[in-house]
């Protein structure tokens, strides 16, 4: 399926992925981050169950410690 | 916009700071000095002699307890400014019943886990409610890298990638960059103008 993975275009195997497994296949391995699915944040318990379908946007946004 | 019809619209809003830091002490002075009516800033920490070269203390206040000191030193910018100084950790519990009824809440945390605690919290709470928050502020340089990206009701300041490490530390100008950058869109928001930089001509 064809999905907007922080406002690019990207092909992923799957008609419909959990968070997880997204962040699994886009090797998003950075433990801080935020993850919007159509502009709705998605808390990180549920990311095993909040699931990602064809054309739908999604923000990966990484948190880097500083303050 | 007149700065008179400015001060007026903002002197109406509240704006939550969470964290006294580098961010959080930078941008409440920069948001006492536009005319907030009131700001509700929570930390932890006392002020040490390593805050200095990017928090808006000073030395006489080493020691002294972060919001305490903060406090003080927005009274000698704008004694009219409401500050509502919280020593304390946040916490989901904190963050509901502390920043209940602000317009605003800027993230200003120094750990990674914290920013993403603050930012869960906010957002389930109070959905719709602007969160300007802040990722990527280490090392100097970079001008051009720091940015701000808008994500509907969340937006986010830095360069989204440098770390505070041994190697990277924070420093001022960065920082300051990075707090400016948070206050001048908590007044775009306010102020609901429409987008970052656009000019009418």
């Amino acid at each position: 399926m064809k999905i907007q993975l922080n406002r690019r275009s990207v092909e992923v195997e799957g008609d419909v992925l959990t968070v997880r497994l997204l962040l699994d296949r886009m090797n998003f391995s950075f433990p801080l981050i935020i993850v919007k699915v159509n502009g709705l944040l998605v808390p990180r318990d549920d990311y095993g169950k909040a699931s990602v379908h064809e054309g739908d946007r999604v923000e990966v946004i990484h948190l880097m410690s500083g303050g | 916009m007149e700065e008179r019809i400015v001060r007026r619209l903002l002197g109406e809003k509240s704006v939550a700071i969470a964290g006294a830091g580098g961010l959080g002490s930078n941008c409440a002075a920069l948001l006492a000095r536009a005319g907030i009516g009131r700001l509700v800033i929570a930390d932890f920490d006392v002020v040490s002699l390593s805050n200095l070269n990017r928090q808006f203390f000073f030395r006489d206040q080493v020691g002294m307890k972060k919001v305490e000191a903060l406090k003080t030193n927005i009274f000698r910018i704008d004694p009219g400014v409401v500050v509502e100084a919280w020593e304390t950790k946040l916490d989901p519990e904190k963050i509901a019943s502390l920043f209940q009824d602000c317009d605003v809440v800027v993230e200003a945390l120094d750990r990674a886990d914290m920013k993403a605690m603050l930012i869960e919290t906010a957002v389930k709470l109070w959905p719709g409610r602007p969160l300007v928050a802040a990722s990527g502020l280490a090392g100097f340089g970079g001008n051009n890298r720091l940015r701000t990206r808008i994500l509907g009701d969340l937006t986010l300041c830095g360069d989204g990638e440098s770390e505070v490490s041994l190697e990277d530390p924070p420093l001022g100008p960065r920082v300051a960059a990075v707090a400016a950058l948070q206050a001048n869109r908590v007044l775009e928001v306010l102020l609901k103008v429409p987008a970052t930089g656009r000019r009418r001509r």
